[in-house]
C-alpha cells in the first residue's frame, strides 16, 4: 500500500501523518509514506485544501485531520 | 420586533454585560463609569462574548461549509459566464472555507479549471472580508441593519473589482507555471454526518487557536480606546473633524493582520467614541481584505504588476465605500 501526505509542510500535515503512523501500527499493516509538498504535485491530485490523504492513488481526505479511528477505515 | 429581542440576547448578550457590571461593581468594588472600571468591564464582556459567538458561529457555519468545498466551488462556477459568474464567485466566497494559507491552491485550482481571472478576484476579494460567522458578529455588535450592509456592500465589491480586473485583460500577468498545471478534478470524498460532526468540532478548535491572540490584542485595545483615549484625539485623528479620516482608516490598516473577530472590538469601541460609520466599515474591510502575508501569498502566483492593481482596486473600493457610507450614515442611525 502506498500512502501519500499532501501538504506543503503545515502543522497539520503533520499531525496527519502522526496519526496516519500510529493507525498502520495499531492494524499492524506494511505501508510507504510519501510526503507530496510541492504545490504542482499537490495540484495534480485536484486537491486544493491541505493537508489530504491519499491511499493507493485515491484521495480520501481532505482539508482536515481525520483521527486515528477515522484513518483506519481508509487503510 | 422579535428578531430585535433575539439578537439582544443571542447575540449582543446584553444580560452577559449586565452580569459582568455586577461582577465589577460588587465583586471588584469599581463604577463601570470610570475609567479602570470601565476598561475591566468591556475586556471580560468582549472576550467572553466573542469567545462564545465564535465557538457557537464555526461550528454552524463549518457544518454548512463542509456541502460547500472549493473543488465543488470550482464545479459550480465553471458552468456560469460573465457578470453572474463575478456574482456567483463573490457569493461563494462568503461560504467556501478558506483561509490565507490555501489562497495558492486556490488560485492555481480555479486558473487551470479555466475560469476568468475576475471571477477568480471576486472570489478572493470576499473570502476573508465577508462571511457568515461575520455577518453574525456583525449583527451582535453593530445591529442588523449595519451588518446586512457590510454584507452587500462587501459583496458588491468583490463583484466590481473582479468585473474590473477581468475588463484590464491581465491574464499575462499570472505566473507561467500556474497555467502549465493540469485541470484535475478530485472525486471530493462524500463525509459523513459523524464526519462533519467531527470536522466542525475540529474547525472551532482551530480557528480558536489560531485567533485567541488576535482576539485578546482587539480586546484589548478597543478597551484602550474606550475608556483611555480622549474623545477630542478621536474626533480630530479619525473622526468627523478630519475630512481624511477614511483615507487614514484604509491605508493604516491594509498592511494589518487580524481576523474580523480581532477587528470588531476595535470598532465597536470607535463607533461608541463617535467614529463615522464609513470611516469603521473602512477600517474593518481594509484589515479583512487586504494583508501582508495573504499578499505575500498571492505575490507567488501572479507578477507584480497584477498584484499591485489588486490592491489599487481593492483599497479604492474600500476608500469610496468609507466615504459614501459616511454621507448616509443618518439612514443606519
Amino acid at each position: 500500500m502506498v500512502i501519500k501526505i499532501l501538504g506543503s509542510g503545515c502543522a497539520n500535515c503533520k499531525k496527519l501523518e502522526a496519526n496516519v503512523r500510529e493507525a498502520l501500527k495499531q492494524l499492524g499493516i506494511e505501508a510507504t509514506i510519501e510526503k507530496v509538498e510541492d504545490f504542482k504535485d499537490i495540484m495534480a491530485y485536484g486537491v486544493m485544501r491541505t493537508p489530504a490523504l491519499v491511499v493507493d492513488d485515491q484521495v480520501k481526505v481532505m482539508g482536515r485531520v481525520p483521527s486515528i479511528e477515522g484513518i483506519k477505515k481508509y487503510l | 420586533m422579535i428578531f430585535d429581542w433575539l439578537n439582544d440576547r443571542l447575540l449582543k448578550m446584553e444580560w452577559l454585560s449586565e452580569l459582568i457590571r455586577l461582577l465589577v461593581e460588587k465583586v471588584f468594588g469599581l463604577s463601570i463609569n470610570d475609567k479602570i472600571g470601565g476598561s475591566i468591564h468591556f475586556f471580560i464582556y468582549d472576550t467572553i462574548k466573542i469567545f462564545i459567538l465564535l465557538s457557537a458561529l464555526i461550528f454552524v457555519i463549518s457544518y454548512i461549509q463542509s456541502y460547500f468545498p472549493p473543488e465543488r466551488t470550482k464545479k459550480i462556477l465553471r458552468r456560469v459566464k460573465g457578470i453572474k459568474g463575478n456574482i456567483l464567485g463573490a457569493l461563494l466566497g462568503t461560504i467556501t472555507p478558506f483561509c490565507s494559507c490555501s489562497s495558492i491552491p486556490i488560485f492555481i485550482g480555479f486558473t487551470s479549471a479555466g475560469l476568468p481571472l475576475g471571477v477568480i478576484f471576486s472570489f478572493l476579494i470576499s473570502s476573508p472580508m465577508v462571511d457568515l460567522a461575520s455577518l453574525m458578529l456583525l449583527m451582535s455588535f453593530f445591529g442588523h441593519k449595519i451588518a446586512i450592509a457590510y454584507v452587500v456592500v462587501g459583496l458588491i465589491l468583490a463583484v466590481v473589482g473582479g468585473t474590473l480586473i477581468e475588463k484590464f485583460r491581465l491574464e499575462k500577468y499570472v505566473e507561467g507555471y500556474v497555467r502549465e498545471i493540469e485541470d484535475v478534478d478530485a472525486e471530493v470524498p462524500e463525509m459523513t454526518h459523524g464526519e462533519r460532526i467531527s470536522y466542525s468540532k475540529e474547525q472551532v478548535r482551530d480557528i480558536i487557536k489560531g485567533v485567541w491572540l488576535y482576539v485578546l490584542i482587539g480586546v484589548g485595545i478597543g478597551a484602550a480606546i474606550h475608556n483611555w483615549i480622549p474623545q477630542s484625539v478621536i474626533e480630530n485623528v479619525i473622526g468627523e473633524n478630519n475630512p481624511f479620516a477614511v483615507l487614514l482608516a484604509t491605508i493604516v490598516s491594509i498592511p494589518m493582520y487580524a481576523d474580523i473577530f480581532g477587528t470588531l472590538p476595535i470598532a465597536e469601541a470607535l463607533f461608541a467614541k463617535g467614529v463615522d460609520l464609513g470611516t469603521i466599515m473602512s477600517f474593518m474591510m481594509a484589515v479583512t481584505a487586504l494583508s501582508l502575508p495573504s499578499l505575500i501569498m498571492l505575490s507567488k502566483v501572479v507578477k507584480p504588476k497584477l498584484l499591485a492593481i489588486f490592491v489599487s482596486i481593492v483599497t479604492v473600493g474600500i476608500i469610496i465605500v468609507g466615504y459614501i457610507f459616511n454621507a448616509f450614515s443618518y439612514i443606519f442611525m
